[in-house]
């Protein structure tokens, strides 16, 4: 079956015990995302140290409701993100980025940037869930930005 | 006799085709898309292929043929639901049909005396209820919003049905118009519109009914319902998509201003202003849907031919089966009426610890397609406090073995995500 290649136990794992789950304060900037088509949510704070994209990602903490991808999405994201500045986070986004839209195309992942995140290969090949992996990673980026003041 | 959904199955080229590594196609998604019976297919090409045209002008023969295939299917069309061709406008789809109305409403301000009826303001109410889908929903929030008047609406009890208690009350003298559905598309609840109608009648309310869920799946007759403006979709009944129709009451169609203007809608134009053509036409601005409107008139056909009793009671037979064969799975909860009392063929539900996403995916995997998400009626998911459903829906192809499917991949996921 196809479906153990889409949810990779590190996948499962995450949507059992997701990292970092839970609203914390401080936290400088705050994002609310929908998926307009299945009504999955996620509520998401950033809380920064120090100034622009050099900033340290000190914090992310939310409170989404969503299927196992979108919620595994969301512990991998935190995970991969705390800890980097914002600058190497933006780039591993954007790695993130183009693996889902690479529509299961053999692009090969690079691991040493995406670490668990590659976990999510499998789903690139599903057009629908794709917006499900990312949910998490536009509110973290969305987040940020008004943190950085950098939004409307 | 009861029809043979097996023998059905074959007159629809799709539903042949296998998915996902080769399994057989179990679709059980025609509330939200139905397949095409190859008889609606062949309607469409041989329109195009012997006598497409543009139709209502031009002295050449096949604009003649042209237009006897569009308003032949009117005359179908319209008979198929108890109504007369010049009650009968062709739209895009039901919400369109649905915003036609909302936007004359608005027009209606600036509109001659006629138009009176449809006028509505501050101080005014419109009430709906909390299982409508969004397009019988949002037209009229925004309608709210653009003329000071009151959105207002029947709540739902924890059976899926409509709560009924504040009947009197809720609809007033107040009361401009009604809109409310003739089946819910994820509770599956059919709501008594006739009595709703006669309340609405008593206090000189208009009444729109969205019976995209109702006209594919059965007898509907839309004098007999008591209201006075009805819309369906032709793809939700074997029909193509880019179809969709709203019946009126002659009078009130002859006294609505129109909502989208131009070309084929005009009776006389002078640089100063115009005048419009009598209904249907004055609400067809532009060249029509010709090919769909010729495709939904042979699906219609198709119908009849089954016969819609038949199809209902077929769906009756089906419903009553899922509903039995899922609420058996233990963490399976049935979101809408657990009966099949006043009750149509589309059964949601949640499954206990699985994201109805994560359901839908393992159903794929076994070429079982359903609808996941909240089925565009969101305030039906915050009414039950659940993100979303699965939603399984039939049709007069599905048989008993495909609803044996959908149990067996529920116990499936469910021993996937090993929560069973």
């Amino acid at each position: 079956m196809q479906l153990e290649a889409m949810y990779q136990e590190v996948i499962l794992d995450h949507y059992r015990n997701p990292l970092n789950k839970g609203l914390r304060e401080p936290f400088e900037g705050e994002a609310h995302h929908v998926n307009p088509t299945c009504g999955d949510e996620v509520t998401l704070r950033v809380h920064l140290e120090g100034e622009g994209r050099d900033a340290t990602v000190a914090d992310v903490s939310y409170d989404a409701m969503g299927c196992s991808i979108s919620q595994a999405s969301a512990s991998v994201m935190s995970d991969l993100v705390i800890g980097k500045s914002v600058k190497e986070a933006m780039e591993v986004g954007d790695e993130f980025l183009a693996l889902m839209q690479s529509r299961g195309q053999d692009v090969e992942p690079n691991e040493d940037v995406l670490e668990d995140a590659v976990a999510f290969a499998g789903v690139s090949k599903y057009p629908a869930r794709i917006k499900c992996a990312l949910l998490a990673w536009m509110a973290w980026k969305d987040a940020t930005a008004r943190a950085l003041g950098e939004a409307s | 006799m009861t029809l043979l959904p097996e023998e059905i199955k074959k007159d629809f080229p799709l539903l042949q085709r296998t998915v996902r590594g080769g399994r057989p196609l179990i679709y059980l998604d025609s509330g939200a898309t139905s397949q095409k019976p190859r008889a609606v297919l062949d309607a469409e090409r041989e329109f195009y292929e012997r006598h497409n045209a543009a139709v209502h002008r031009g002295a050449h023969l096949l604009a003649e043929e042209a237009t006897d295939a569009f308003e032949g299917a009117r005359t179908r069309i319209a008979t198929f639901v108890g109504a007369v061709p010049g009650e009968i406008v062709f739209t895009k789809n039901a919400t369109e049909g649905i915003n036609l109305v909302a936007y004359a409403m608005s027009n209606a301000a600036t509109a001659g005396p006629e138009a009176e009826r449809f006028r509505v303001g501050p101080g005014d109410e419109i009430v709906v209820t909390e299982m409508e889908h969004h397009a019988n929903l949002v037209p009229w929030q925004q309608l709210c919003q653009r003329t000071g008047a009151t959105l207002r609406w029947f709540g739902l009890t924890d059976d899926g049905r409509l709560d009924l208690d504040g009947l009197d009350e809720l609809v007033n003298e107040r009361t401009r118009l009604v809109a409310l559905t003739h089946q819910s598309n994820v509770l599956g609840t059919v709501p008594p519109v006739e009595l709703i109608a006669r309340r609405a009648r008593e206090v000189g309310a208009l009444v729109i009914v969205d019976a995209a869920q109702s006209v594919p799946h059965m007898p509907v007759d839309v004098t007999a319902l008591g209201v006075d403006f009805l819309v369906f979709s032709g793809h939700k009944m074997l029909g193509p998509t880019g179809v969709g129709v709203l019946w009126g009451r002659r009078e009130l169609l002859e006294a609505m201003p129109p909502f989208i203007t131009g070309g084929s809608m005009i009776e006389v134009v002078r640089m100063e202003g115009s005048t419009f053509m009598p209904p249907p036409q004055r609400f067809e601005a532009g060249s029509p849907n010709v090919a769909q409107v010729v495709g939904l008139g042979a699906a219609v056909d198709y119908l009849s031919e089954i016969g819609m009793d038949r199809v209902h009671d077929h769906e009756l037979d089906l419903t009553g089966y899922a509903l039995e064969r899922l609420s058996d799975i233990a963490g399976v909860r049935i979101i809408g009426p657990g009966t099949t009392e006043a009750r149509g063929g589309a059964v949601s539900f949640t499954v206990d610890d699985i994201h109805p996403h994560d359901v839908g995916q393992v159903l794929d995997e076994l070429g079982v397609e359903v609808r996941v998400g909240h089925h565009c009626a969101w305030p039906i998911c915050r009414r039950y406090s659940i993100p979303a459903t699965t939603r399984a829906s039939f049709y007069v192809h599905n048989t008993l073995a495909d609803i044996d499917a959908l149990a067996d991949g529920v116990r499936q996921a469910q021993k996937f995500f090993g929560t069973a």
